[in-house]
């Protein structure tokens, strides 16, 4: 089954909303979060999403509406 | 022994075989090459280094690359620019040292890029690949094409599809494929990164990464050499991923660890345009990490909003007692003409961003009248014409007629002037 890896990015409002678990529940994906960083006005993860890979860009539509921004784990890779 | 130890993690720190590969499969830290340093500094010397090619390749032994310095690399010609004695440009700003390290003439693509990519393909091809790509908007994309195009390789090109055409035409001429994708700058982004991780070619930003990005390191080898092993006090990079930056210190790092250059103190400032200016900001702001932006500049080779070096250019900065700065469009065009005309350097716009970032911290005393001083000219001028065509002025039209000319230029019979 595929898996990809993301960067996402909360914005302030946004820090204390149980995204990852909203996700996980909404969409037929796993969620693991590999590495994170969650301050009081800003927070990071690095996540990896296992489904069906429609179901990935289910889930990374679903994230983004929800107001997080979600980059490959690549960041920027266009030069 | 071989010079390569493993690709390390910059964040957990486990290691990895040298093969394509530059995600942490433990933390999804990125991956950097590590060295064997000792037996490096076996071989290695400045008389060596003397010895070898009149290109980057001189530095073959600090290169994620196997084989020896006379072994088949792609883009044999790549570096070794000249690093020109700035004397114009340095008394107009009041410093007494001033170098322009002159990438705007490197080989074959005239920027930076032909560095990396160079480092990129040559592993690449070490490891198997028949095919490279790269998702790109400009200089990287002209240097993949070039080197593939040379070195028989297939190549992908990945732009956006709504890029300029005189940028698309600069890839065509090297007849790679040219993938336009429907759609912005992100969703050409996500795309790279998927095929990337479903396809087994050599992208070169993404799964070659690692190799890739320490070609930037002969800027800082060259840099020592060129100034007769010494290193500069002050240097000037600009930044878009970050990586270029991040890259220079290791450079200079390595030259002191291998006892090719006394003590380094250089000064590491990095230089970004306000319409994007992520990792500047942050700097500013005192903050260790970086809120991404939309770019809105002239500076297109440097927008990148959400760059992947950022927190590691930071870091780099702030190790070295570095400062960064952002310049407006209007100081980068003039900065731009302002190198031209002291300097008879035409650099692309990410140049009239460090010559106005340069600017800026001397006239705020960062840097110093007696720092020896190195500014990083990333990019020819030719590439980005359209920044300029409105703020150089026009010919001076006459008739043609001597006494015509004469009079324009208010000159006498023999030539000299009236005015």
């Amino acid at each position: 089954m595929p898996s990809l890896r993301f960067h996402i990015r909360f914005p302030e409002n946004k820090i204390k909303e149980p995204v990852i678990y909203q996700i996980g529940h909404e969409y037929k994906v796993v969620t693991n979060v590999r590495r994170a960083d969650v301050r009081e006005t800003t927070g990071w993860m690095d996540v990896e999403l296992t489904g069906e890979a429609e179901e990935i860009d289910r889930a990374v539509a679903g994230l983004r509406k929800k107001g997080v921004l979600v980059d490959p784990i690549e960041l920027n890779v266009v030069e | 022994m071989a010079k390569m130890k493993a690709l390390t993690c910059r964040e957990c720190g486990k290691e990895y075989p040298t093969t394509a590969i530059h995600v942490c499969e433990l933390c999804f830290g990125p991956l950097e090459v590590k060295y064997n340093y000792d037996e490096i500094k076996k071989t290695i010397s400045r008389k060596t280094i003397e010895a070898g090619p009149h290109s980057m390749w001189r530095y073959h032994d600090l290169l994620p690359v196997e084989g020896t310095v006379d072994h088949a690399v792609i883009g044999p010609h790549a570096g070794f620019t000249p690093m020109v004695r700035a004397k114009n440009l340095g008394a107009y700003l009041g410093i007494d040292e001033l170098y322009i390290k002159n990438d705007t003439v490197n080989h074959p693509t005239l920027s930076f890029k032909d560095r990396v990519v160079s480092v990129a393909l040559t592993r690449a091809r070490e490891l198997g690949f028949n095919t490279v790509a790269c998702a790109s908007t400009g200089n990287l994309a002209n240097s993949v094409a070039a080197h593939a195009a040379a070195a028989g390789m297939q190549c992908y090109v990945f732009i956006p599809g709504d890029l300029e055409a005189a940028k698309v035409l600069g890839n065509l001429i090297y007849k790679p494929n040219v993938v336009e994708v429907e759609g912005n700058y992100d969703d050409v982004n996500r795309l790279c990164s998927e095929i990337a991780g479903e396809h087994h070619w050599a992208f070169v930003n993404i799964n070659i990464r690692p190799y890739y990005a320490e070609g930037s390191k002969t800027l800082a080898f060259e840099t020592v050499e060129q100034l007769g092993w010494r290193a500069p006090d002050q240097a000037v990079i600009p930044m878009a991923s970050g990586s270029l930056l991040t890259k220079i210190k290791k450079g200079l790092q390595e030259m002191q660890a291998l006892g090719l250059v006394d003590k380094v103190r250089t000064k590491i400032n990095g230089a970004q345009a306000e319409g994007c200016s992520p990792i500047a900001t942050a700097y500013k702001e005192g903050r260790d990490f970086f809120r991404p932006v939309k770019p809105k500049t002239i500076a297109k080779s440097l927008a990148i909003g959400n760059p992947a070096d950022g927190y590691y250019a930071l870091k780099a900065t702030a190790e070295t007692g570095g400062a960064m700065d952002m310049v407006s469009d209007e100081e980068i065009v003039e900065s731009i003409k302002l190198l031209a005309q002291t300097e008879g350097i035409f650099a692309e716009t990410a140049g009239g961003v460090t010559i106005g970032v340069l600017q800026k911290l001397v006239k705020q005393g960062v840097i110093k009248k007696t720092d020896v001083t190195v500014a990083y000219i990333t990019g020819n001028g030719l590439k980005t014409q359209e920044a300029v065509v409105d703020a150089v002025g026009r010919p001076v039209r006459i008739q043609p007629s001597l006494v015509n000319f004469q009079k324009t230029f208010k000159m006498g019979k023999h030539g000299q002037g009236d005015a």
